[in-house]
């Protein structure tokens, strides 16, 4: 029997497991508000072994004996009490990606708490204040790149606001890989673009003179981009060349799959735990209704395709109408590989895998230069903001050991789905489309403005903000309950989502101001600028970084400070 | 720290004596809003001073420390070299005129740090050794010879240890030995300043040298080393350089080039003085995987000029260009 399947009994016998916690809560979930109920109690052990996917085997992490973890569901108004026990001779944390909850339960080591000793245990105890589709994975080390991770799932109190359906799955898309992530590090250090095995060569050049313009224009760009000391064809740091992409924990070989009646209403709960993947999902034959961004519903958006990123969650509702099995490809941004399930009418029945698009190129937007308007080029709208009462702003980074370049003239990038996935024949979600039914709670204008560049130098493999990595940063401070504006700037040629603990970071897409979406994670484009609105309502330390985890630990992390 | 800050005065000194500018990373952009900031590390500083000194005409914002005093200050009235504006939404509803200020919102200051987990995340340190050459250079005439060019470092983003190794063994002996360890420092985007010692070592009689010089990634993506040599014996140089050619994703193309020049001639080592050697390369690699690669190439060396005629009188045919094959490698 192949492994994957092992893997897929684990991970259904993981949704048992959490199906048996819902039996212990359920009941009188929303009975009388007045007696509350005894917090919700679970149990989770962390080991290490051997695991194997796609036969290859390497360490993984399992939480409760699975890779990936079980899907925990908690319930919106109910505390829960986490006992964590670390069965290991290494430290380890559990971080709960995307939930509001006291500073010190946040699981971020060395910010929140001293981490989970080798052999000891630690409670997280904690009110649960929202609802919708989230994460929790390690924040400790290279943990979250070799398995620690799993979904969670926090029913709303009251009535929910996405629409009803039949079905409800949870796509867990990541990354996975025999090498481990400090030897991938290292790797990077040396040669930037060891794991990239599709730049320009001379073989590649009759095929791009042809779809660039002729030869000269070809020629030239290749000239620019040496001459920058840059790649255009750098879209992730670690490819399929290494990776085995998994949907629930298993490969695409078989892939995951989940059954459906025809006209039956599916939910699909896709939940990014890559370590360095941002995946185009989309199901061939179905259209995809987005109805929650990063755990609050969004009015629904009919979309062919939609980007994830590491630490974004999205909840996806299809409506299956014909009796065949449809496939949902989840390819990598570099399109170097894919993770595949089926929703099928007939377990065993599996679909079609389409052929990977093209891959993207990065051009001069991605670095930030002015492109020259072309015809029948839409500006994008401009984004109306009010504008703070103070603006901090280190000026543009300094080109330095740590920075490589200097977004001249960033564009604003929210309209658009991402690189190599404009004007791709499909609709493809973009960061603009979101509106959030609920109005964000907080509707003050900002009174300070924080610009932050995001810098790297890809040939050193050093990442940060405005121009340093964290350890020659300091903590960026908030006054408690202020609301201030982060402008991101991208000044790197790729792609960084960015995840901000324990606040909500409303996004200024152009969307008024009763409708901008609250986001954990927010893509910033290469070579853009956005903003994000963010009230400081928690006091302590927090964490704000890439979630590109080795962009993380080479430098790409700033302390948040509310006091 | 205050390691760090001896280097940066070291280095300082070192900006003001070689033409550093040349290797900066683009000088087309130059941030002039930085020199306030109060985080300054040691390598940016050096490199805005040393560029300072052409660039005066581009101040404006250098001497505004802190604006925030400074009420009612029109945005676009200041003559920022920032290539983007800052926030406000131009038009109609525009009645407030933000203050644009210097804090340096995440400037270095003490981070908290539980446990010490977060301590040192980004300041890991790695050792790497590479065999660039490692080959045997074929000649039907019978002078066939085995050479060897590599090195190991160890070290973090900023500083690095290298050893590096090169020789040639023709016939059980050694020649060209020469055997270096250098003191690495991370000093721009794409260069690195390196200093230490060099020890000829090999079958001929040894010599010890101060070495001092750069290395890194010129503009077009050209591997570039220059070092400059000194010791009683007088002073030496040596240019090497290579250039990956694609002409697919795994065979690669390397010109590589090598260029010594001695101020003085050092007969006993069989040295001539000006431009005394030239040892260059056509390789072409296929990269079995990253870290090993086998090639094919044509290598040929020669002494050159005094070191030309002292060969001949010798009377050794000099000039050779050989057949050779060997394996890149690294760990």
């Amino acid at each position: 029997m192949s492994r994957h399947v092992v893997l897929r009994r684990q991970f259904l016998a993981g949704l048992g497991a959490a199906a048996s916690f819902m039996g212990l809560s359920s009941g009188p979930a929303r009975a009388d508000a007045r007696t509350p109920l005894p917090p919700l109690e679970m149990e989770l052990h962390i080991t290490r072994r051997k695991v194997h996917v796609a036969g290859r085997s390497g360490e993984g992490y399992c939480i409760n004996g699975q890779m990936p973890g079980p899907v925990l569901r908690w319930q919106e108004g109910r505390a829960v009490r986490l006992h964590v026990y670390n069965h290991m001779d290494e430290p380890t944390s559990l971080h709960w990606h995307g939930i509001r909850l006291p500073s010190d339960q946040d699981g971020v080591p060395g910010l929140s708490f001293a981490g989970i000793p080798p052999g000891g245990s630690f409670t997280y105890a904690f009110p649960v204040m929202q609802s919708g589709t989230y994460w929790y994975h390690s924040h400790m080390g290279h943990q979250e790149a070799a398995g620690l991770y799993g979904a969670l799932i926090v029913e709303p109190a009251g009535p929910s606001l996405l629409p009803k359906a039949e079905r409800d799955y949870t796509i867990l898309l990541s990354d996975w890989s025999d090498v481990s992530a400090e030897q991938i590090v290292s790797n990077l250090k040396m040669q930037d673009d060891y794991y990239n095995f599709r730049q320009r060569s001379l073989a590649s050049l009759p095929q791009e003179s042809r779809t660039g313009g002729g030869l000269s224009a070809a020629l030239k760009s290749r000239l620019q981009w040496s001459r920058m000391r840059m790649s255009a064809t750098d879209i992730s740091d670690v490819s399929g060349v290494l990776y085995v992409y998994l949907m629930n924990g298993e490969s695409a070989a078989q892939g995951w799959s989940g059954l459906f009646r025809p006209g039956e209403r599916v939910c699909l709960r896709v939940i990014n735990a890559a370590t360095m993947t941002l995946f185009d999902v989309r199901i061939p034959g179905l259209e995809m209704m987005v109805v929650e961004a990063d755990g609050n519903p969004v009015k629904p958006v009919p979309v062919d395709e939609f980007r994830i990123a590491p630490g974004e969650t999205y909840v996806v509702m299809v409506t299956p109408q014909k009796e065949q099995p449809y496939t949902i490809f989840a390819q990598s941004e570099d399109r170097t590989g894919y993770a595949r399930g089926t929703l099928t009418p007939r377990a065993g029945l599996l679909g079609v895998v389409p052929p990977m698009d093209a891959r993207p190129v990065r051009g001069m937007a991605d670095m930030g230069m002015a492109m020259p308007m072309m015809k029948g080029m839409v500006m994008p709208p401009a984004i109306e903001r009010t504008p703070a009462d103070e603006i901090d702003d280190p000026g543009p980074p300094p080109l330095n050991v740590e920075n490589q370049n200097v977004a001249a003239s960033p564009s604003e990038r929210v309209s658009s789905p991402g690189d190599g996935l404009e004007n791709n024949g499909r609709r493809v979600l973009a960061y603009s489309d979101l509106q959030s039914i609920r109005p964000p709670p907080d509707q003050r204008p900002p009174s300070r403005e924080i610009i932050l560049h995001l810098t790297g130098n890809m040939e050193r493999y050093i990442w940060g903000f405005n121009g340093r990595k964290y350890s020659e940063s300091g903590p960026i401070r908030l006054a408690r309950n202020e609301r201030v504006r982060f402008t991101i700037i991208n000044d790197t040629m790729m792609e960084h989502p960015l995840h901000l603990h324990g606040l909500w970071s409303e996004l200024e897409n152009g969307a008024d101001d009763q409708h901008r979406p609250l986001k954990h994670t927010v893509i910033s484009q290469p070579g853009s600028r956005m903003s994000v609105l963010v009230t400081a309502d928690a006091p302590g330390i927090w964490a704000y970084h890439c979630h590109l985890m080795y962009h993380m630990q080479t430098g790409m992390f700033r302390e948040v400070i509310i006091s | 720290m205050m390691k760090t800050d001896k280097w940066h005065s070291f280095f300082l000194i070192c900006f003001l004596v070689t033409p550093v500018q040349a290797l900066s990373a683009s000088a087309s952009y130059h941030s002039d809003s930085d020199t306030n900031l109060p985080y300054e590390t040691g390598h940016d500083m050096s490199f805005d001073k040393a560029s300072k000194k052409h660039d005066m005409a581009m101040m404006d914002m250098s001497d505004m420390d802190d604006m925030s005093d400074m009420d009612g200050m029109d945005m676009p009235d200041m003559p920022r070299s920032a290539p983007h504006k800052a926030a406000p939404a131009k038009g109609k509803k525009q009645i407030k005129k933000p203050r644009i200020v210097y804090k340096a919102v995440d400037a270095l200051a003490p981070l908290v740090d539980i446990g010490h987990h977060m301590h040192g995340m980004d300041m890991g340190r790695w050792f790497h050794g590479v065999l660039d050459e490692f080959e045997g250079r074929y000649q039907a005439g019978g002078k066939s010879s085995l050479r060897w060019d590599g090195e190991l470092w160890y070290g973090g983003d900023y500083n690095r240890l290298w050893l590096k190794s090169e020789g040639t063994m023709t016939k059980g002996r050694v020649h060209d030995g020469d055997q270096e360890l250098l003191f690495s420092r991370a000093i721009s985007t794409y260069f690195n300043l390196q200093g230490g010692v060099r020890l000829d070592l090999d079958s001929g009689p040894t010599r010890a040298w101060g070495a001092f010089g750069v290395e890194g990634l010129a503009l077009y993506q050209f591997e570039v080393q220059a070092t400059g040599y000194f010791s009683d014996r007088g002073v030496a140089g040596r240019l090497e350089g290579s250039y990956d050619i694609l002409l697919t994703n795994r065979l690669i193309l390397q010109p590589q080039l090598e260029l010594n020049l001695y101020s003085r001639a050092d007969r006993r080592r069989q040295v001539g003085s000006g431009l005394a050697d030239i040892d260059t390369g056509l390789r072409l690699r296929y990269e079995v995987w990253r870290k090993m690669a086998p090639y094919v190439a044509v290598t040929y060396d020669s002494p050159l000029t005094q070191g030309r005629h002292m060969a001949r009188k010798r009377g050794e045919k000099a000039s050779e260009a050989r057949f050779t094959f060997g394996i890149r490698s690294w760990f």
